[in-house]
């Protein structure tokens, strides 16, 4: 069937801010979606709240609307657009669910837009879990026990036929927020009760626990006429309990006989069909019972997920591409495979390597939550990893993980019963079970017990325990340490093969080093000498029966290489691995850009990335794909065959920058910034004397190399300081500093001061007004990317705090310090491509805080801020071209308004404080645009799920030196008709001046507390700002209700004036849409 | 470590590895399948009958073999190459190891080596000759041998893999709580049709398709009679899968164009190809063939696609039917034909495989077309 012509505009959803659950692979399947239909000649009109993405830079769509992601702003832009469709199936469950909600109120049947690719109906069946586990019966299928409560006393009356344990899920929440396992009659209310309230329809299921079974997963595809085909199947090492997103996950499945898996693929075509979804990708979750194979199932997504983004990563297969091409009518039969290019889409792909995907947690960012693993998503990022075996696959994934880890280290059996720990650590899935895994097999337990402690599978197991039989023989090989001996002859003295071997397994040069006391240069120069090297391999979906087109390659250790170098000029772009807290989608965009970039110069573009979610790692972004570990062994392996002309290091965050020296030291030639710079700007000492040399300013501050050093150097510049560890991202450890006493406390428990491991300390500006700049420099011209100014003030994390670009309050004086300031650092640092400056705004005079000559977090919203793609030209600037080539000469002042917001995944880790401080916390972005700051900002609270409440009850407990400033703000809302409520010092503050206000009890006070007031839904907006561990435990509890509760929140006086100006803003008019094509005049027909 | 095994092709190509399975020598075409699941039953398929398999997908053994996913009554490969071989299966209907199961049926494996090589050279140069040898470990000589095996074409496969006697069939399908059902047990249907199945080296799943459509099967040798067949009175006739080239078995041919007219046919794979020459019609030798479990084939009555389990060398030219049979199912891959119906006369046959094991069940409804087809000739 040909596509449809009676469609002509497409309206997209995107997924909104990176969270937990819902990462950049929704920028990947948009992205694809946006590509595949525009391609086809309709007219796309996208919706996302998120500026980070590369699907909402204009070039992707006809329509742009950077623009909150609630339904009162999308039936505006369905008025103003008039689309003839939505397709609610690319933005994952964010999309999904808004569009439910357009369908439901009514709104797409009044523009006459017609859902495509899932009608309501299946959408509704699939995701309501009574109508969904209705269908499974009458095909037949088997479920886990359940039921559905809506209350306490249903929730009881269920347990008495299910017993425990059980698996609470609340309905409709991302990424299974909310959800829990119980084992015990203590933790069921308390979870159930929990559920109710974060599921958005106050529902919870109440299940059988099939903990401990086998999971497993089929990606499936259908169109128009019928034709269903299963892209790929992925068995989960880790056993059903731990969330499918936190569980390790291993393509294809490895563990099931033909008959087994076929009664699964028949299965899924019969569940697809049942559902109805007409045409695209659905995921299907089954679960196998380990001793009968009893196979029943457990959820269907009939959208694009995370896992079709694994899939198509897997198998080379683009899933979301696809399914937009068929829902608007093609068929499978119809659409090529880009890969093999003589075949059909309409087949199943076969793959001859093995893929592992291991998630990244950041359990450390929030020391107040247990690393437990459970139904309920934790990690932030993943890493995928293929080779030509399970072993050689895991092991790369270990070390493309980013956690300095470079393979199966020791978990150091410090512990007094080393094996009992280990046990506990088994029983309890946790981030670091791998390891565990690994230490206790190293401590000689069996692979029986293995399995009983934890239901990985055996076969996982005895895949490890070959690693660690090879481990052992390689320390035996080593022999008794002999010190006469060289490094070379350590390696050279190893048996025959057994080099090979161990890279074959996927060891890496680093451990082996560890293993043989010899360092990573050591093994790497006896392997290559060896000629021990890897050869590389393509992703082609076909498992080599057709000869394949695109070059998608990954690394292993065998006889035939298929990379074919070109003898073009070739740029490799290194991109930033897996998402992490501090460094995310941003640098992907980047990365995406730089390649878009120099695929136009007529280089080679190469990307080398390992994040199976990203736009970086669709094989159509660059012209060469490796899908590699970010380590200094695989790029320089890679650099070795292909002999490109540069790399560029400066554009996926920390990752390939820790990786510029090294490489440059290799012999590596970096393009742009000379990694000497990124040492100045980064050592800090060479830092100050950079500083000094062009009398730049900044805060008094010292490098302590010990305890009592630190203790001196904050004596000698006056607390309260900043502290934190030299060489991090995402201002990790990083703490602001009151007291000695807090001071000594930092240093023995945060960090392990030493020679090499220096602790930074810096004077904390108070009240000062942090600025962020984004630069061009070509090492002649400096251009100014963008100003923004931060709404919270210094101490907050700049990834955490929202901004505003252009500055909203610096005087043209200070603008212009700081214009003339960037230039002098670019120039003094020889700059070529982007750089970062953070400075400090305190009575009219600037401090310089950081410089970071790379790209940084807010490179994309500057760009779409001011409609100029930075990170293209910087790439393009780095490959040789000038500034005034490009005609890139003069900053870009927008007439509108763009805000930046951070949005935080407090409310999957129960018990953490919500308040911010220098750590970053945020996972990512949204971005509000209009011609005023008020509106602008009050837009990016709605993306950001702040919904601001036109009227209402507002709380008000702020700290003293807040107190002046809370005035006006609290003027404003009773102007706009809010009552205020406040604790005992803030009430009698207001009071004094003369405004209406209840006071209203802390909690240690007694009930009524303000936090029965929150939980009774009598308080619509929430302004708390804390100092000092105490009163920060004391009102810990209030900002966890609001979060809780869903009430907006401020934790700074800053942020919440900024949105009390929004909120009377609102009052005035009607919140408006606008395309970004429009604010950059681009707009046409 | 040192190889323990080598894999020689005839066009100089030299692969070590260690070996698995049974010690010795084994000769065949080399050929490759895609299929990530299901190796008993690839081990198992008569088809491959003077082949050796190599698996695609890396990491084989991993479920072990059990006494169920057997397709006839013994491994009928003649060699077995993996990539990476797993001694301890982890399944829960596992009994015992794949390698041990290679030895007690002789066949000798070798693993360790760079497989998707070896696939790009049989895609690339076309099927060959190959020589694993776990004694010989000289290279030279084994190209030599390699070399000096003979080619499929010409040679009868099919009397080395038939039945010896008639036999009677009541097998239909497998369920994961009870095993495989029975006719007459109250389970698979009780039969309605009478149906003479040709051994050619048949896969045990096309005659418990054939129960579970409800026949009452009989299988009969190779070599059969098509007037001892007709005697039997059956509703229809199966002519089966079997290894090799189908010029080779024109007793086969003959005894099936006696057939035509007659009662009604189906054909599957060999069966299908010898149907092709019984109808007068030629057969050629595809480069490498169809080895696998993912192959798009299209309906060209209903343009639905399915996704079919393939294991064929051969493939009918259909030019040379003239008109006497129509295409019914097309290869979207590479277009060729998967499918016959004759003009006139009550038969029809497909060249993969329905019945898949391993493989995708998407075109199970053809043994459903049989018994329709059968019912209409009944009158």
């Amino acid at each position: 069937m040909p596509k449809r012509t009676d469609l002509h505009s497409i309206l997209l959803i995107g997924s909104g801010p990176i969270v937990i659950g819902q990462a950049c692979e929704f920028d990947y399947s948009g992205t694809q979606a946006c590509k595949a239909l525009k391609e086809e000649g309709y007219r796309v009109i996208l919706v996302n709240s998120n500026p980070a993405t590369i699907m909402t830079d204009p070039d992707f769509a006809d329509r742009t609307y950077i623009e909150p992601l609630t339904r009162p702003v999308l039936e505006k832009i369905i008025e103003r657009e008039r689309p003839d469709a939505l397709l609610p199936t690319i933005g994952g469950q964010t999309g999904l669910n808004l569009a439910i909600d357009l369908a439901e109120g009514g709104i797409l049947d009044r523009y006459d837009v017609e859902l495509i690719g899932a009608k309501l109906p299946a959408i509704k069946k699939a995701e309501d879990r009574n109508l969904f586990k209705a269908a499974m019966e009458r095909i037949g299928l088997d479920l886990p026990r359940s039921g559905y409560i809506h209350s306490l006393e249903e929730a009881y009356a269920l347990r008495e036929t299910l017993g425990l344990p059980l698996i609470i899920r609340p309905s409709r929440t991302l990424g299974g927020a909310g959800g829990g396992i119980v084992q015990t009659s203590q933790e069921f209310q308390a979870i159930v009760e929990w559920g109710l309230q974060a599921s958005p329809t106050h529902e919870v299921l109440v299940e059988e626990s099939i903990a401990g079974w086998k999971e497993f997963e089929l990606e499936v595809m259908r169109d128009t006429q019928d034709n269903v085909v299963i892209i790929c199947s992925i068995e989960n090492f880790d056993p059903l309990g731990v969330h499918t997103g936190d569980s390790i996950t291993v393509a294809p499945a490895q563990t099931l006989t033909d008959k087994e898996y076929q009664l699964m693929r028949d299965a899924a075509l019969r569940i697809i069909r049942e559902i109805g979804v007409d045409t695209g990708g659905s995921n299907i979750q089954f679960a196998v019972h380990p001793e009968t194979g009893r196979l029943v199932v457990i959820e269907m997504n009939p959208r694009v997920s995370r896992s079709s983004a694994l899939a198509s990563k897997a198998t080379g297969f683009p899933i979301a591409k696809i399914a937009a091409k068929l829902a608007v009518g093609y068929t499978l039969d119809e659409i090529p495979n880009d890969i093999t290019r003589e075949t059909p889409a309409s087949f199943e792909p076969t793959i001859d390597y093995v893929v592992v995907k291991v998630p990244r947690f950041t359990f450390d960012k929030f020391p107040q939550t247990r690393d437990l693993l459970g139904p309920q998503m934790k990690s932030v990022g993943e890493a995928m990893s293929i080779g030509r075996t399970f072993k050689e696959a895991l092991q790369k994934a270990l070390r493309s993980l980013e956690i300095d880890s470079y393979g199966f280290e020791s978990t150091n059996g410090s512990v007094e019963t080393p094996l009992d720990a280990i046990r506990a650590s088994l029983q309890t899935p946790n981030a670091h079970r791998l390891w565990f895994v690994a230490e206790a097999l190293r401590l000689g337990m069996s692979v029986d017990e293995l399995y009983q402690l934890s239901k990985i599978d055996p076969w996982f197991l005895d895949n490890i325990v070959q690693i660690m039989e090879c481990e052992k023989e390689i320390q035996r090989a080593r022999g008794p340490q002999e010190a006469a001996a060289q490094p070379a002859e350590v390696v050279a003295a190893l048996p025959p093969g057994l080099l090979r071997r161990a890279k074959q397994m996927g060891f890496s040069d680093v451990h082996l080093g560890r293993l043989l006391g010899v360092s990573e240069g050591d093994v790497r120069a006896e392997r290559e000498r060896l000629d021990v090297i890897p050869v590389y391999k393509t992703v082609d979906t076909c498992a080599a029966e057709f000869v394949a087109h695109t070059p998608y390659l990954y690394s292993t250790y065998e006889g035939e290489d298929e990379s074919q170098p070109t003898d073009r000029k070739k740029v490799i772009i290194l991109g930033g691995g897996p998402n992490r807290i501090g460094q995310g989608i941003e640098f992907d965009y980047c990365c995406v850009h730089a390649a878009f970039a120099l695929k136009e110069d007529g280089f080679e573009a190469i990307m080398v990335n390992c994040n199976p979610e990203t736009v970086s790692t669709d094989y159509d972004t660059s012209d060469k794909l490796y899908f590699e570990p970010l380590t200094l062994e695989d790029v320089l392996s890679i650099v070795r065959r292909e002999q490109p002309y540069g790399v560029i290091v400066q554009f996926g965050g920390q990752t390939p920058l820790k990786l510029a020296v090294p490489l440059e030291r290799a012999g590596v030639p970096i393009l742009g910034t000379p990694p000497d710079a990124i040492d100045r700007a980064e050592d800090r000492e060479r830092f100050k004397l950079l500083l000094e040399r062009l009398g730049l300013r900044q805060p008094a501050n010292g490098t302590a190399r010990s305890v009592e050093e630190a203790v001196a150097i904050a004596q000698d510049i006056a607390y309260p300081v900043l502290v934190r560890p030299s060489y991090v991202l995402g201002g990790r450890a990083m703490e602001l500093v009151y007291d000695e006493a807090s001071l000594r406390r930092y240093m023995r428990e945060a960090v392990s001061v030493s020679a090499e491991r220096p602790v930074l300390i810096d004077k904390f500006l108070d009240d000062a007004t942090e600025v962020d700049v984004d630069a061009l420099s070509d090492g002649q011209r400096v251009v100014v990317g963008g100003i923004m100014e931060h709404i919270e003030l210094a101490g907050v994390h700049s990834g955490d705090s929202a901004c505003s670009l252009p500055p909203r309050s610096l005087s043209t004086a200070v603008q212009n310090e700081i214009r003339r300031q960037t230039t002098l650092l670019a120039q003094e640092l020889g700059v070529v491509g982007l750089m970062n400056i953070q400075f400090a705004v305190k009575d009219q005079q600037v401090f310089l805080i950081e410089v970071n000559p790379r790209a940084s977090r807010t490179v994309p919203f500057v760009s779409k801020s001011i409609g100029i793609p930075l990170a293209k030209i910087a790439a393009r600037v780095m490959a040789g071209k000038t500034l005034d080539e490009l005609g890139f000469t003069q900053e870009v002042i927008p007439d509108h308004v763009t805000v930046k917001e951070a949005v935080f995944p407090f409310i999957k880790f129960p018990g953490v404080d919500t308040i911010l401080g220098p750590e970053m916390k945020s996972t990512g972005e949204v971005m509000g645009v209009d011609q005023s700051f008020a509106m602008a900002f009050a837009k990016a609270q709605f993306a950001a799920g702040n919904t601001l409440p036109e009227t209402g009850k507002a709380f008000l407990s702020v700290r003293d030196r807040d107190k002046p400033a809370l005035l006006p703000i609290a003027r404003q809302l009773v102007e706009n008709d809010f009552s205020l409520v406040a604790t005992r010092g803030t009430c009698t503050f207001l009071q004094q001046h003369g405004l209406p206000v209840e006071m209203v009890n802390k909690v240690l006070e007694g009930s009524p507390h303000i936090v029965d007031a929150l939980q009774a839904g009598s308080i619509d907006l929430v302004i708390n700002t804390t100092e000092g561990v105490q009163s920060i435990q004391d009102s810990f509890s209030i900002r966890r209700s609001a979060l809780e509760c869903q009430v907006p929140y401020f934790t700074t006086v800053a942020g919440a004036g900024a949105a009390v100006e929004g909120i009377a803003r609102l009052k005035q008019g009607l919140l408006g849409v606008c395309p970004l094509q429009a604010y950059h005049g681009e707009e046409h027909g | 470590m040192k190889p323990t095994a080598l894999l020689a092709l005839a066009d100089g190509t030299v692969f070590e590895g260690s070996a698995f399975g049974a010690q010795g020598e084994a000769v065949g075409e080399i050929v490759f399948n895609t299929s990530l699941t299901g190796y008993q039953e690839i081990l198992t398929d008569p088809s491959y009958k003077g082949q050796i398999v190599t698996m695609t997908y890396p990491e084989i053994g991993n479920v072990g073999v059990n006494t169920e996913d057997v397709e006839s009554r013994q491994p009928f490969v003649e060699g077995f190459v993996v990539k990476e071989y797993w001694e301890r299966p982890s399944n829960w209907r596992a009994q015992k190891s794949l390698a041990a199961y290679m030895r007690e049926h002789g066949i000798v494996g070798i693993q360790g080596i760079d497989t998707r090589a070896l696939v790009r050279r049989i895609r690339d140069g076309g099927a060959q000759q190959g020589v694993i040898s776990t004694h010989d470990l000289d290279a030279k000589r084994l190209v030599e041998k390699a070399q000096a095996a003979p080619s499929l074409v010409g040679r009868d496969l099919v009397k080395e893999v038939t039945c010896r006697e008639p036999y009677d069939w009541s097998q239909g399908y497998w369920e994961l709580e009870s095993g495989y059902r029975q006719q007459g047990a109250g389970h698979a249907p009780e039969p309605h049709f009478s149906v003479v199945a040709y051994d050619f080296g048949v896969k045990f799943n096309i005659l418990r398709h054939l129960v579970e459509a409800g026949c009452r099967v009989r299988v009969v040798p190779a070599s059969t009679p098509a007037a001892e067949v007709l005697r039997l009175k059956p509703d229809g006739v199966f002519l089966s899968n079997g290894p090799g080239d189908p010029d080779a078995v024109p007793y086969a041919r003959d005894n099936t164009a006696a057939l035509v007219g007659k009662v009604p046919l189906f054909g599957i794979c060999l069966g299908h190809q010898i149907l092709g020459l019984a109808l007068g019609g030629q057969t050629y030798k595809l480069k490498f063939g169809h080895h696998g479990g993912n192959q798009p084939v299209m309906d060209l009555v209903t343009r639905k696609v399915e996704i079919t389990a393939q294991n064929h060398g051969f493939c009918v030219d259909v030019d040379s039917l003239q008109e006497r049979a129509e295409v019914t199912h097309l290869n979207l891959n590479d277009r060729t034909v998967e499918g016959l119906r004759h003009t006139q006369e009550p038969l029809f046959s497909v060249q993969y495989h329905p019945e898949s094991s391993p493989g995708p069940h998407d075109a199970d409804y053809l043994f459903r077309r049989f018994t329709a087809l059968m019912e209409q000739c009944r009158g």
